[in-house]
Formats: structure tokens, sequence, C-alpha cells
């Protein structure tokens, strides 16, 4: 791959003619001082430009999806082999008893795995059972219509879940000790109390009150940490896009949906079903509206999370991968400059989307255990 | 992606930008007349823009 090749270092001298050191650098300075694109290059590398664009779509594509392996990058080697830098992960299919195998026997989609006389296949990131040869059938609109195994596989995006939740259980466990120390906070403690008051004392007591803030604060002080982590995860260049998983943003608003549920009380039903304070006619029609809202609350959380990460990932990749596309000395430290910003605004972006997601959780919350007043 | 698609895409954006642009306004008016309440009005701010963010990628979504 190109761009992997640039970020290995091992730039390829596409042009022979430059390989004198002088013209190598009077070459540049000519670049720095012209303001013209080097036309000759350009010409060359028209037949490749096109290929540089699909890839850096595909990449795009290839990183909004989770994984059966933990690739950091991979390139072409020189006898034309595709080369991953990774590991693989278990699979774990269900499939007429357990199956746990390693992604490597699918060899990235290339082989068929054997497990206990059963084929599988990876095909675009799904795993289909197949016969011996791995042959796939496709309908009309070519969807593959093999069977597919239930998957419960370790991916990607599981792993950085697992590790996420090691991380925090870590940091809050020192977080404990510290203050068993002594009651002035040190290390880790100093550095969470700040935070942990801030969610206590502006998000969950205004919003929920003071009456019942302390049951939910559990609850609010996970979301916030896990999702601001995981979502600072996704700025590193290992690739993690969990809360680019419309099923994680999912589960995340259906706890947020199960709790507002569970701990509503009378007024909060009353409210829904049977409107106080408004005629008969419009409580029958309030009834469905506000039944239904009970739903799109849940979902805009998890559209609002999702749709926010996955949007600055694709401009941030994007801005990347211009990079590449410019290959010019004024269009390339451009869009470097722009992915740089960015990537600061994404980093704004991670905590103020865990701050909203925990915000909004904590005034449905309120709203549920909210008395008759 | 149609064109009606890309139509549909560019107005929710219009929209939304207007209602966001609209509540950041507002708040800094807000916050120009009691500066003392500025912590307050942002966490307003924010959770309506919030809101109507929700809906405009909702409506992306659909596009």
């Amino acid at each position: 791959m190109y761009i992997c090749k640039i970020f290995l270092g091992t730039t390829i001298n596409e042009n022979n003619m430059y390989n004198n050191k002088f013209v190598k650098v009077l070459t540049v300075f000519l670049l720095f001082v012209t303001v013209s694109v080097n036309a000759k290059s350009e010409a060359v590398e028209k037949g490749e430009k096109k290929d540089i664009k699909t890839e850096i779509k595909e990449y795009i594509d290839h990183h909004l999806l989770d994984s059966h392996y933990f690739n950091l990058f991979s390139y072409d080697t020189d006898d034309g082999k595709h080369k991953y830098i990774g590991a693989p992960l278990p699979v774990i299919l269900w499939d007429n008893g357990l199956q746990v195998f390693s992604s490597s026997k699918f060899n990235h989609g290339k082989t068929v795995a054997e497990v206990n006389g059963n084929y599988y296949k990876l095909y675009h990131n799904k795993i289909y059972k197949t016969d011996a040869n791995g042959t796939i059938n496709y309908d009309e609109e070519h969807h593959a219509t093999n069977e597919k195994p239930l998957d419960f596989s370790i991916t990607k995006n599981v792993v950085f879940i697992i590790i996420v939740g090691i991380i925090m259980f870590f940091m809050f466990k020192r977080m404990a000790t510290n203050y068993k120390k002594s009651p002035i906070p040190t290390g880790m403690a100093r550095l969470l109390e700040p935070i942990v008051l801030y969610i206590r004392d502006d998000i969950a007591r205004p919003n929920i009150g003071e009456k019942h803030y302390r049951r939910f604060m559990g609850y609010l002080l996970t979301i916030f940490f896990f999702v601001w982590i995981v979502n600072l995860f996704g700025l590193t260049p290992l690739g993690v896009n969990v809360t680019n998983n419309i099923a994680v943003t999912f589960a995340l608003a259906l706890l947020t949906y199960l709790i507002t549920t569970f701990s509503g009380n009378k007024n909060y039903w009353k409210h829904i079903f049977w409107m106080p304070g408004v005629p008969i006619p419009m409580k029958i029609l309030l009834a469905p509206i506000e039944l239904l809202g009970t739903l799109i609350k849940p979902f805009s959380l998890m559209i609002r999370l999702y749709a926010n990460i996955t949007a600055g990932h694709i401009v941030l990749m994007s801005l990347i991968g211009l990079m590449f596309i410019f290959k010019n000395w004024i269009g390339s430290p451009l869009s470097f400059g722009l992915a740089f910003a960015l990537a600061l605004l994404e980093l704004l972006v991670a905590a103020l989307q865990a701050y909203i997601f925990t915000m909004l959780s904590a005034l449905y919350f309120g709203s549920a255990v909210e008395e008759h007043h | 992606m149609t064109i009606p698609n890309i139509v549909g895409a560019g107005l929710i954006v219009i929209g939304a930008g207007l209602g966001i642009g609209r509540i950041g306004g507002s708040a800094m008016d807000a916050i120009a007349r009691q500066p003392e309440a500025s912590g307050k009005i942002q966490t307003a701010m924010l959770i309506a823009a919030a809101l109507i963010e929700g809906i405009g990628f909702a409506a992306l979504f659909a596009a």
C-alpha cells in the first residue's frame, strides 16, 4: 500500500533522473520557490493517482468497520506479497456447538478455515459457512446467501472495550487507595477528583435532584469515563473505533433507556399516559406521542454519539488522505495543518460527546424520578 | 448518492446550522448581559445544540 510505504519511510524513487544528489536538492528548492506543480511527476503518477484515491476510500471504509484482526498497518513487500503488521484475534462461533479458533486461519479472507470438519470463510468482514473450496453463493443483488454462524468473536472493538474497562478499573482502584491513605487527594485521586465532582455537582445534582442523585452517580461516572476514554483511544494511531460502531452506542443508549424506564415513578408514567392539566381529547392524543418520545430519546443518544465520532473520523482520515493525493508543497502542508487543527477539535468533541451523553442521561433520569409538585 | 439525496443533505445542514447558530448567538447575548450566569447558560446551550444536532444527524441518515 502506497500510504503505508510512506509511513514506513521506504519511499520509492520514481524518477531515476533525480538520482544525482545535487539535482535532488535543486528540485526540492525549485518546488519551494515555484508555485507551479511539478508537471512531470504529475504526468508520471496520473495512472497511479486514481488508485490512491480509491485506496484511501477503501482504507477509510475499512477503518470504520469492526474487524477480526488487530492490524496496525499493512504494506506490499518487494516480492509482491501483502504483509500485515498486527495480531489475529480469537474467533468464537456458535454453530452446533462452540467453535473457537484464531482468526489467522482466515488469512485475511484468502483461505478457508477448517475447524472440526466445518469450513468457514471471511467475506467482507463477515464469517460464512462454506464447503471445502470456500465457494460463496450470491443472490441477484450480489449478497452472499451462505449460512452465517452466530458470531461471538472477540473483535477489535471488543478487545478495546475490555482494555478500556481494565484501564478504568485500575484508575479508580488507584483513586480509592489514594483516599484511604489520606483525605487529601494525591496522585490519581487529584487528577480525577475535579472531574468526578464536576459530574456530581454540575450534571447529576441539578438535573436529577438532591434526593435521588446518589443512586445514579455510579452509572453516570461509568458512562462518562467510558465514552471519554474510548473516544480518546479513537484519536490514537491504533485505529480503534469503538464508538464508531452503532452496536456499541446502541448498547449504551439501551442501558440509559432501561434505567430510565425501571426507575420511573408514578408521576413519570402519569405524565406519559395521562398528561395532567390538559383536556381529555388532548390527553388521548398526547399518550402515543409521549410513549414514542421515550423511545426517541435513547435513539437520539445512540445516533448522536455514533454520527459525531464517525463524521469526525471520516473527515480526519480524508484530510490525512488528501496529503497523499496532493503531493506538492502547497496542498500537503495545508491539509496537514487542517488535519492537525481538526485533531485538536476532535479532542474537544471526544470530551463533549461524553459530557452530552452523561448530561442527557441525567436529564432523563431526572424526569423519571421527579416528584409531584 | 443521488442528486435529491445530496440536496436534502445540504438542506438539513443549512437548517441545523441556522438552528445551532441561533442558539449560540442567543447564548452570547445572554452571557453578555449576565456574565455571572455563564456556566448555566453554557450548559443549557450545549443541551439545546445537542438536541438539534441529534435531529440533524437522524435526518442525514434518512437522506
